[in-house]
């Protein structure tokens, strides 16, 4: 973007292929339906929070990392329940078989935002990035935009998943 | 959910992991929660812990007052052990006692319901009251000592440990909400996975 003039018609050319660029990068990732991606607000220097999601991939793939500028370190973790005691562990990555939904959400799978970088308020809006690798290894980056749930916000609070279990 | 990693690596824990005596206290829990106490012994939802000794703690709230379970005595209280780091077992489990405080209706107001922090290093006072204040003005925090967090943990049978993380650490622990009479006595604990109407249920039952 630096190397172009700013000469309106320039400006302007530049801006449209910004547009198509986005664009083209969103198409690219037709493979993997993220759905109501939040994460939990957090209280004044609370340091860490979780966010969750619906990955659905129609291609067998893999979520090996998520990056954001929200927090120092972004992990995805597994949270699971052994003889009445919850243990978190940090997962080197979550598979994403073709077709078939994964949810990242409370009792399960939840990328966790360590050491964040300000108070996440209800209605916020987190900027993450996925990143997935395909079944060749290929690594692609598809964005994401959480939003802030407040903190008493129940695992599934979406009116049409009010009583799934 | 079943994934070999969930065993704690050895020597992370300043607890010893698989405790036999968890493990025997733990089955002898789910014994009683299987058969009751007897044919009179209520149904409920969670495990009956009627019989078992009653824990105390002493620890402080976030004004810096000095509390012990007997402090409490008068009103049911639901007891639970957890750190304000959880990204959802412990937002999930005050969630459901704001949804429990609702079923009970009236009965509500006389309900105790206190979160004990189990990592009291990071958990501050002003941490743990903003934390407990958002989800319902009347919800206790207490935190004491790594000593006193240690005393008021066994004391209930509630198991925690530090797990470090790849940049940080979290806290494995008990996910039990314990239900203690108006008079002080240990009567149940409500699993992590029953519901709110459950809860509340054993509630009415019980106390
Ligand atoms: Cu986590």
């Amino acid at each position: 973007m630096k190397k172009i003039s700013i000469k309106p018609l320039a400006a302007a050319f530049a801006v449209c292929a910004l547009a198509l660029f986005n664009q083209a990068a969103v198409a690219q990732d037709a493979t993997l339906k993220i759905d109501e991606p939040w994460v939990r607000a957090t209280v004044p220097n609370q340091h860490a929070t979780g966010v969750f999601m619906r990955l659905t991939s129609s291609a067998a793939g893999r979520l090996v990392a998520v990056e954001s500028d929200a927090a120092k370190h972004v992990e995805v973790h597994e949270m699971a329940m052994q003889d009445n005691v919850m243990k978190m562990r940090q997962v080197p990555g979550i598979d994403l078989p073709a077709g078939q939904a994964v949810e990242l959400k409370p009792g399960g799978y939840h990328v966790m935002l360590i050491d964040l970088a300000r108070q996440i308020t209800p209605g916020d809006h987190i900027a993450l990035t996925l990143v997935v690798e395909d079944a060749k290894q290929q690594q692609r980056r598809v964005p994401v935009d959480a939003i802030a749930r407040p903190l008493n916000a129940s695992a599934a609070p979406a009116a049409d998943h009010a009583h799934k279990k | 959910m079943h994934s070999p990693f969930l065993h704690a690596p050895a020597g992370a824990a300043h607890d010893h992991a698989p405790d036999p005596r968890r493990r025997l206290l733990l089955s002898s829990l789910a014994l009683l929660a299987l058969t009751g106490c007897g044919p009179d012994a209520p149904k409920l939802h969670g495990m009956d812990l009627s019989g078992m000794p009653t824990g105390d703690f002493q620890l402080q709230d976030t004004s810096g007052q000095e509390r012990r379970l007997a402090d409490y005595r008068g009103h049911p209280v639901m007891l639970f052990f957890g750190f304000t780091q959880c990204p959802d077992i412990c937002p999930t489990a005050l969630t459901r006692a704001i949804e429990i405080k609702g079923l009970l209706g009236a009965d509500a107001d006389k309900l105790r319901i206190l979160f004990i922090t189990v990592d009291p290093e990071r958990d501050t006072p002003e941490i743990l009251r903003a934390y407990t204040q958002a989800f319902d003005p009347g919800f206790i925090g207490l935190r004491g000592t790594a000593e006193q967090t240690r005393a008021a943990a066994q004391s209930f049978k509630v198991f925690y440990q530090k797990v470090p993380t790849g940049s940080s650490y979290t806290m494995d622990h008990t996910a039990l909400t314990y239900l203690i009479d108006a008079k002080g006595t240990l009567r149940a604990a409500l699993r992590h996975q029953q519901t709110a109407e459950e809860c509340a249920q054993d509630l009415r039952t019980l106390l």
